[in-house]
């Protein structure tokens, strides 16, 4: 085993070696995408950051200037009117209607404050006295909530831009952490496996060319050894050749 | 990574907690709104000194998780106070929950859920 830490599971060849190369090459563009990405949603998130402290401290402003309305149709009333509102509330005529922003692939939300005409819960309120003064109410209070909308949906979008900043980020830092060390050190123990299995090869080769010379030798040694072997053969023992001095008995001669 | 649309489609209506100043205001702007019966269901709740806690904590879970027609919800800051650690909690992108000024009690920054999360994020 080669490869300190971790590495996939695959087998050594020189296929899975390319397809890990693409992988690593696939996650680098991945990632230096992300980083992107990451960078220009954090970016807006900044703007946003911005907006929603300004629209903070509007927001403080016209609450302000609304409850001072009030004050004053109370005084103009000459009595409590809130009882009277809270029983003759009935339908919404301040909506809001939600649609998505795409910023770089992002959707965020966005409120759109729109009031549906026609009806009209509160009519008869400050009909006695100080209608003109629940009129003016009802319009400072009608921009304040508009302020808050606007700044509702600009929280929105910054707590799901948050939420998608943590996301891109714990990605990004996935790949350059994990995915790519991984990766590399795949394509190190698959490199260093085939080298392996290359030197294996290299001295398997070497040893069947030594062999085979070695037994080459031998043949060759065998073939002189035998050839020389036969020529002194051929001096000692030759079948025509007679002992002239006479070890054998000489036939008897009769006369 | 977006919300899907039926998160968000049907969310309308803006919902307050307040002392009676400030529902009354926002009433007056034409917020208010009381679903048909049987179960007329108010979108505000009048906060004074007697209320507890947990009348507020509860219409606050019905307003954040249990109604789904509700795109805000407005809640005054020293309301809020009361149930700091349930609007601390709660980081749902819908409804969206703002917390506003009411006529005695000046706005604070640093009280306020989200300003936190976003001084946090700027490690102060």
């Amino acid at each position: 085993m080669s490869g300190a830490g971790d590495r996939e599971a695959v087998f050594p060849t020189r296929q899975s070696l390319g397809a890990m190369k693409n992988k690593l090459k696939g996650a680098e563009t991945g990632h230096s995408l992300l980083k992107r990405k990451s960078e220009a949603l954090t970016k807006y998130r900044a703007e946003i950051t911005r907006r929603i402290d300004e629209a903070k401290r509007k927001m403080g402003r016209v609450m302000q200037i609304a409850a001072f309305s009030l004050a004053e149709v109370t005084y103009a009333v000459g009595g409590d009117i809130g009882y009277q509102i809270q029983e003759s509330a009935k339908q919404a005529r301040f909506r809001v209607r939600t649609k998505q922003e795409n910023v770089s692939g992002v959707f965020l939300p966005q409120f759109e404050s729109y009031t549906t005409e026609g009806n009209n819960d509160f009519g008869l309120t400050g009909l006695g006295k100080g209608g003109q003064q629940v009129q003016r109410c009802r319009e400072t209070y009608t921009r304040a909530v508009e302020t808050l909308v606007e700044l509702a949906s600009l929280q929105t979008a910054f707590v799901t831009l948050d939420e998608v900043i943590k996301v891109v980020n714990r990605r990004v830092n996935a790949i350059e952490h994990v995915i790519i060390p991984r990766t590399e050190n795949t394509i190190k123990y698959i490199n260093s496996e085939l080298d392996e299995l290359d030197r294996e090869e290299f001295y398997r080769l070497k040893k069947v060319k030594s062999n085979k010379q070695r037994d080459n030798n031998a043949a060759e040694q065998e073939e002189k050894a035998s050839k020389r072997r036969g020529s002194d053969k051929e001096n000692a023992d030759d079948p025509g050749a007679t002992d002239i001095l006479g070890e054998q008995e000489d036939q008897d001669v009769i006369f | 990574m977006a919300a899907p649309p039926s998160a968000y489609k049907d969310r309308h209506f803006l919902a307050v907690i307040g002392d009676e100043d400030s529902v009354t205001g926002l009433l007056l702007a034409g917020i208010g709104h009381v679903t048909p019966p049987p179960d007329a269901q108010k979108n505000f709740l009048v906060v004074d000194a007697k209320t507890e806690n947990s009348t507020i904590e509860q219409a606050f879970d019905n307003f954040t998780q249990k109604r789904k027609d509700i795109a805000i919800v407005l809640i005054n800051q020293h309301i809020a106070e009361k149930i700091r650690g349930r609007v601390d909690t709660y980081t749902e992108a819908f409804p969206a929950v703002l917390e506003i000024p009411s006529k005695d009690h000046p706005y604070d920054p640093e009280k306020d859920s989200v300003l936190k999360r976003v001084r946090r994020l700027f490690g102060e």
